[in-house]
């Protein structure tokens, strides 16, 4: 390639008279810098960018005006916006280089990647689909392998065993008085329970969820969920592309609720965010809770339709509820392939690296406010207060203790049942009372924060008051239903 | 009733006067204003002419059929833009009334003229009549397996005709759909692409090929009233 200085560039778009007529108008208007050719800039103000206008404005003075009006008096001309007639030129400019350069196909895509593909786009055949790759990716992978094998590596011998110990003798030795070092090694210490929780069980059970995420996301299976699930969505006030939030919400809440910026209008994002936070069970508990209803499927069954049912209900009424348009959804369907391993291993690093970043310091976080509230009595105080819904809802008083954790840690609450469970505290029926009330409850503290930040503190703090009320009124239906039909 | 060219012109330009929300004066259409008047389709005041209600539905009418006979044009007999206003102005007044309900069926009930500017509905557009032979219809309204060229689009709201570009489901592409149910599937040139029945709806295909509509069941809504 030569040096010597950019000449007029071969290919041009041509647009329709009137259009480059206004353009060689607004060309010697525009004196400011702008990074882009005179000629780009014009397009756009053309096609209305706002961002380009507010720099015009900002740059040309009392040349503004007249820019302006060049803009609105080639509007009339057109039946349609300037944009569309713009886009219309551009796509046949394009057409004809391709159809100088490049020929279709001649054979369309046949054999078993286009059946497979178009089978997952009809619900007969998709929703067995659905349910196999729910089985083995999630249940298999996630639930068993990575929940399961990987935490109990981690946890049991990696930090019980080698990590904790050490550590807890070298801080004692350094910080002797119990108040400092109960903050870093104590019970809910910085390290034993902060760290110990982010490293040693979320990120494996995450990084699972993640992995197979990132698969199915490489193949193109997803967008082929999103159509068929939109009319199920549609009903709770979303489209076929929040399938991708909420899927990932199976993962880790707080990453989804990062995710709903996808979603186009604020609409949207406010009824997924709540349905998010009310009844998408994250990687960490689900995990607990198969893990403990595994030898009662009427429980798991039960569990799945209440949690399911209320989903349905509340998308359904905030829909109702929520002004605003109702949401559009168009997606492209890629055509269906293999994976490639090194899009899989760089998307799953990427959300690694962004969980590591964002979620971990919020665990660690919550062991300094558990350390604050035990040392100020807020704790203890906190815990009395939830035996009151705790007891009305049939269950005992130490269950109160369980639901306060599953504030901080989602599967430390359900743990807690779990022991209780064991120890003879909890009948069958309460420990399903207690799961579905778990479920149900406030998002844990990292989904929380992160729900302020994305939807504002006031909205937030507004699905909060709801949520906390209303997964105990359904622990109380549930609890007074399963009374009626078992005793 | 029977009026002349000149005077159904008239009616024209006082709807669109209308429509604008302008008034209406104009001193070359004397003599149509003043045939007008004796029909009793306007009434004048003061220095200007308005339509009275017989006037209105009468202008409507006229508006309709100069309207769809531009899509007529445009989309089916290929005709060039610049001529389509001109050719219009005389082919409106062949179609009687009567033909231009079975025009606006063929053309699958078009909400809107080349121009941008809306076409009244007739009582076909309500009952949403199919005619036996279909040139043009909108994707919601077609079946799995039917291709054409886009011959226009009728966005509800603009920001959807950015998304439509953005496909590349733009006037004279190829299209085909493959799939209605759960979601309207199509095909656009090399791209696939899955849209809900609202966008399904704003885009208008001329049928390649046409078959005769096969009698469907409605699942709810397919198209805005």
């Amino acid at each position: 390639m030569s040096t010597e200085a950019p000449t007029e560039p071969r290919t041009r778009v041509h647009y329709p008279a009137p259009i480059e007529a206004a353009i060689a108008r607004l060309i010697p208007l525009l004196h400011g810098e702008y990074g882009l050719s005179a000629r780009a800039v014009a397009l756009l103000l053309l096609q209305g960018d706002a961002e380009v206008e507010r720099l015009v404005r900002a740059q040309e003075g009392e040349r503004a005006a007249a820019i302006a009006g060049v803009v609105a008096e080639i509007e009339p001309a057109f039946s349609g916006p300037l944009s569309y007639v713009i886009g219309l030129a551009r796509q046949a400019a394009a057409d004809r280089i391709a159809g100088r350069t490049a020929s279709p196909p001649t054979r369309t895509r046949g054999g078993f990647a286009e059946w497979l593909g178009r089978a997952m786009m009809r619900p007969l055949t998709g929703l067995p689909i659905l349910l196999i790759v729910i089985y083995f990716g999630l249940y298999q992978f996630v639930g068993v392998f990575g929940a399961g094998t990987l935490v109990n590596l981690l946890e049991g011998t990696l930090f019980d065993k080698h990590i904790n110990p050490w550590v807890t003798a070298a801080v004692t030795r350094v910080l002797p008085w119990p108040v400092a070092n109960s903050l870093f090694v104590g019970e809910y210490g910085l390290f034993t329970m902060g760290l110990k929780y982010a490293v040693a069980i979320i990120l494996p059970i995450v990084t699972t969820f993640f992995l197979v995420f990132a698969i199915i996301e490489d193949t193109g299976y997803l967008p082929r969920l999103a159509l068929l699930t939109d009319r199920v969505l549609k009903r709770v006030g979303l489209s076929g592309r929040a399938v991708i939030p909420m899927v990932l919400g199976f993962g880790c809440d707080t990453m989804a609720t990062m995710v709903t910026r996808v979603l186009e209008t604020t609409r949207e994002r406010v009824i997924a965010t709540l349905l998010l936070a009310l009844a998408i069970p994250c990687s960490a508990q689900l995990g607990v809770i198969l893990a403990l209803l595994a030898g009662w499927p009427a429980g798991l069954a039960i569990w799945a339709g209440v949690v399911g049912l209320v989903f349905l209900l509340v998308g359904y009424l905030a829909a109702k509820l929520m002004p605003g348009q109702p949401a559009s959804f168009y997606i492209e369907i890629p055509p269906l392939r293999w994976p490639a391993p090194a899009n899989v291993l760089v998307k799953t690093y990427t959300r690694l690296e962004w969980y590591l970043a964002e979620v971990l310091p919020l665990f660690l976080f919550a062991s300094v406010l558990i350390w604050v509230g035990q040392l100020t009595h807020v704790f203890q105080w906190a815990v009395t207060v939830f035996t009151y819904p705790v007891q009305w809802i049939g269950l005992p008083r130490p269950a109160a203790v369980a639901f306060l954790f599953g504030f901080f840690r989602r599967d430390y609450g359900a743990a807690g049942l779990y022991d209780l469970a064991q120890s003879g505290g909890l009948t069958p029926p309460q420990l399903l009372v207690a799961m579905v009330t778990l479920t149900l409850f406030l998002p844990c503290v990292a989904q929380l924060l992160m729900m302020s930040k994305e939807r504002g503190w006031r909205t937030a703090l507004a699905m909060a008051a709801f949520i906390v009320p209303f997964a105990f009124g359904v622990g109380f239906a549930l609890n007074a239903t399963l009374r009626l039909l078992r005793i | 009733m029977e009026l002349s060219e000149r005077a159904e012109e008239a009616l024209e330009e006082l709807w669109l006067a209308e429509e604008r929300g302008e008034s209406f004066a104009s001193a070359d259409a004397e003599p149509a204003v003043a045939e007008l008047a004796a029909a009793g389709l306007v009434q004048r005041r003061e220095d200007s002419v308005s339509l009275t209600p017989v006037g209105r539905a009468e202008a409507r009418a006229v508006t309709r059929r100069h309207r769809l006979a531009e899509r007529l044009l445009a989309d089916v007999l290929d005709v060039r833009p610049a001529a389509v206003e001109s050719v219009a102005c005389r082919f409106e007044h062949v179609l009687a009334r009567g033909i231009d309900d079975k025009v606006c069926a063929l053309l699958g009930h078009p909400k809107s003229c080349p121009h941008g500017l809306p076409i009244p509905p007739g009582p076909c557009c309500e009952d949403n009549e199919h005619s036996p032979v279909r040139l043009v219809a909108s994707l919601a309204e077609m079946e799995p397996g039917e291709q054409g060229r886009i011959a226009y689009l009728h966005p509800r709201e603009r920001a959807t005709l950015d998304k439509l570009m953005a496909m590349g489901a733009v006037p004279g592409a190829a299209i085909t759909l493959t799939q209605r149910f759960p979601s309207f599937v199509l095909q656009v040139g090399q791209t696939q692409v899955a849209v809900d029945s609202d966008i399904a709806s704003s885009i208008y295909v001329r049928l390649a090929g046409s078959a005769p509509p096969r009698r469907r069941r409605r699942w709810g809504r397919l198209q805005r009233g």
